[in-house]
């Protein structure tokens, strides 16, 4: 790409942006050499439709109008500086040491770019973001999943998406078509909440779990996501074990730690064993915790938690397979 | 190799910055922007030819070519018309939001009030945009205020004695540690310190802390924080892998545990599941683990981990008649 070409879109845009009107097709013809260099009407018109697209691809607004409707004045272009411009951020030394800090939290290269991206705009505002708050603690946000990126920018510019999506691990894949709302970090997973188009309704998805590469299916500013989109009660889901009854449960002294933490109570039950009453959830979840401590713990009520348990452990042995 | 575009978005970024700073040198410019000196010097060859239509002198960025040539430093006039930088853009937005947001998830009370009226300006300048995206922790009260103490051991240089459940053996030790800073990663809030016990660095998640008492005595250790780009998971001596096969229930095996490899199975009693290659560490969490899958996992190598599975089994099996 040459200089000469960023000096011809830098100054289209400096002209753009500092006119007092529009800036009509024929003044900027006149005025930049390239353009009066076109050998024809066509030719200008390729290399000025891919200036705008340029500059509009960086975030440039241009807006196109007229001033005298009555008259029909030849329309024009022009950048509304208001639009344009990085509303001022008043922040205080410490507020700037905190955005500072945010340059390293991204553990992803695209979303790192992003981040320092937005930082060096603050900092051409006079933001001081090169002090970063050192007695934060400093996060990481892990962004292994793929296609996150993708996901974040058609949130960010609100397009819909269409992608591949499995329900666990070891599901087959489903195509999905989603207007994406919310991204959502739980305990360091990715979940993007949208409307499921063909199931007309929000959904969440794991990030993780989707197959293959997001594609748009709109362009920016397609849907207009509701205010108030329920994201707690989705996470309120993924923490939820709630116990109903307790089961009791013999450990070996000093084993067990896992299950004496969740404990209600701990008694001493002779010989080195200590009987803990511990509640009880989804049956398939303490029969897990209690068979990893192998013949450090024993199960003594509820029946069918012991049955299940005594099941897991036969399985393990190699027996009845 | 930077495009036309890429340059451009430093060039808006870069008069603003120019004339806040009053001068700069190339050197500084450079750092600031993540580039060569060389790509500085192109860009003010660019700027020097920018201007309004006409590029009058007093209408063209002026430098001060002397400062520039000798003291490689440089300072620019005339060049009001691109005073502030461009707007954020909406991924940018987001991702500074994003990173924000994790910031304040990070933080004890004390720092969560810089966050939250840094977040607050930052929100009112990207608007809407701000809630594209959450981040939750969601940690406990009990953790909030264990990872509040141990900042203070952190600043204030003072070892703590741990009592901490390991995450790969069932039990429970006391420690003695040099605390280096509290890191949120992976959801988790961990302790990064030199432990005198293991004589080594480690990381200790908190949620596993059972009791942490903050000595009088001075942390003599000088360590740097740990890089946890990699993930926080630490297996202490990774001297070999385990082969596993596990069916669709278990798949999830390979979302919360160090997977080396993931290949799909196709056909046999596990089509539809997994096959894993894991690293081996302490082969005990291992044997643990599959006790608590039972048949919903088997291991193909090596063959003394299958024995071992189930001789554990077994022997469990021994407490129920």
């Amino acid at each position: 790409m040459s200089a000469r070409k960023t000096e011809r879109l830098m100054n289209l845009l400096i002209m753009l942006l500092n006119s007092r009107s529009f800036v009509t097709k024929q003044t900027l013809r006149d005025t930049f050499p390239d353009y009066a260099a076109a050998p024809s009407d066509e030719a200008f018109e390729k290399m000025f439709e891919r200036d705008k697209d340029d500059l509009r691809a960086l975030g440039v607004p241009i807006e196109m109008g007229s001033h005298d409707a009555y008259f029909e004045d030849e329309p024009g272009y022009r950048v509304p500086r208001q639009a344009f411009e990085l509303p001022p951020i008043a922040l205080e030394a410490d507020e700037a040491a905190v955005v500072g800090l945010a340059a390293r939290v991204w553990q992803h290269a695209g979303l790192a770019d992003s981040t320092e991206e937005a930082l060096r705009k603050l900092a051409a505002d006079g933001v001081d973001t090169d002090r970063s708050a050192q007695h934060l603690i400093a996060p990481q946000l892990n962004a292994a999943e793929p296609a996150l990126e993708t996901l974040m920018a058609a949130v960010s510019e609100r397009r819909p998406v269409r992608f591949g999506y499995r329900k666990s691990p070891a599901a087959p894949v489903e195509e999905r078509d989603l207007e994406p709302w919310r991204m959502v970090s739980y305990r360091a997973r990715w979940y993007v909440v949208g409307h499921d188009r063909l199931r007309g309704a929000q959904r969440t998805f794991r990030v993780s779990r989707v197959a293959d590469d997001v594609v748009f299916t709109g362009p920016p500013g397609s849907f207009v996501p509701p205010e108030d989109v329920d994201v707690e009660s989705m996470t309120a889901r993924l923490a939820a074990d709630t116990a109903l009854r307790e089961a009791v449960v013999r450990v070996r002294v000093g084993r067990g730690v896992s299950l004496r933490r969740r404990a209600t109570s701990v008694e001493p039950d002779g010989d080195g064993w200590e009987r803990l009453v511990v509640p009880l959830g989804r049956v398939s979840a303490l029969v897990a915790e209690v068979a990893r401590l192998g013949d450090s713990a024993v199960v003594v009520e509820p029946q069918d938690a012991r049955d299940a348990l005594v099941a897991r452990l036969r399985e393990a042995a190699g027996v009845g397979r | 190799m930077t495009t036309s575009t890429d340059q451009i978005r430093r060039l808006l970024a870069l008069v603003p910055y120019l004339q806040r700073k009053g001068e700069v040198s190339v050197a500084e410019a450079a750092r600031r922007f993540g580039v060569d000196e060389r790509v500085i010097e192109r860009d003010v060859n660019v700027l020097m030819m920018c201007g309004l239509p006409g590029l009058l002198p007093g209408e063209i960025i002026d430098f001060d070519f002397e400062a520039l040539e000798d003291d490689k430093v440089i300072r620019i006039r005339d060049a009001e018309f691109l005073a502030r930088p461009l707007r954020l853009g909406s991924l940018e937005a987001v991702a500074l939001v994003a990173a924000l947001r994790a910031l304040r998830e990070g933080s004890g009370p004390r720092e969560r009030e810089v966050v939250d009226r840094t977040l607050a300006k930052v929100s009112d300048a990207v608007g809407s945009l701000a809630e594209s995206v959450r981040v939750q922790t969601l940690v406990s009260p009990e953790v909030r205020e264990l990872a509040d103490r141990l900042g203070v051991a952190v600043r204030e240089r003072r070892q703590v004695r741990l009592r901490h459940h390991s995450s790969v053996r069932d039990e429970v030790t006391e420690r003695v540690v040099d605390p280096v800073a509290v890191t949120a990663a992976e959801g988790n809030l961990y302790l990064d310190a030199w432990c005198h016990r293991a004589g080594e660095q480690r990381l200790f998640r908190l949620d596993r802390v059972l009791e942490a008492e903050v000595l009088d005595t001075t942390a003599e250790t000088q360590v740097g924080p740990q890089d946890l780009t990699h993930g926080a998971f630490r297996s202490e001596q990774v001297t070999a892998h385990a082969t596993l096969r596990v069916g669709p229930g278990a798949a999830w095996v390979s979302e919360y545990y160090p997977v080396e490899r993931t290949t799909p199975v196709q056909e046999g009693p596990y089509a539809g599941g997994l096959e894993l290659v894991v690293p081996m560490g302490d082969a005990d969490w291992l044997v643990g683990l599959l006790l608590g899958l039972g048949g919903e996992a088997e291991v193909l190598d090596p063959p003394e981990l299958a024995a071992r599975v189930r001789d554990a089994a077994r022997r469990a099996l021994a407490a129920y008649p």
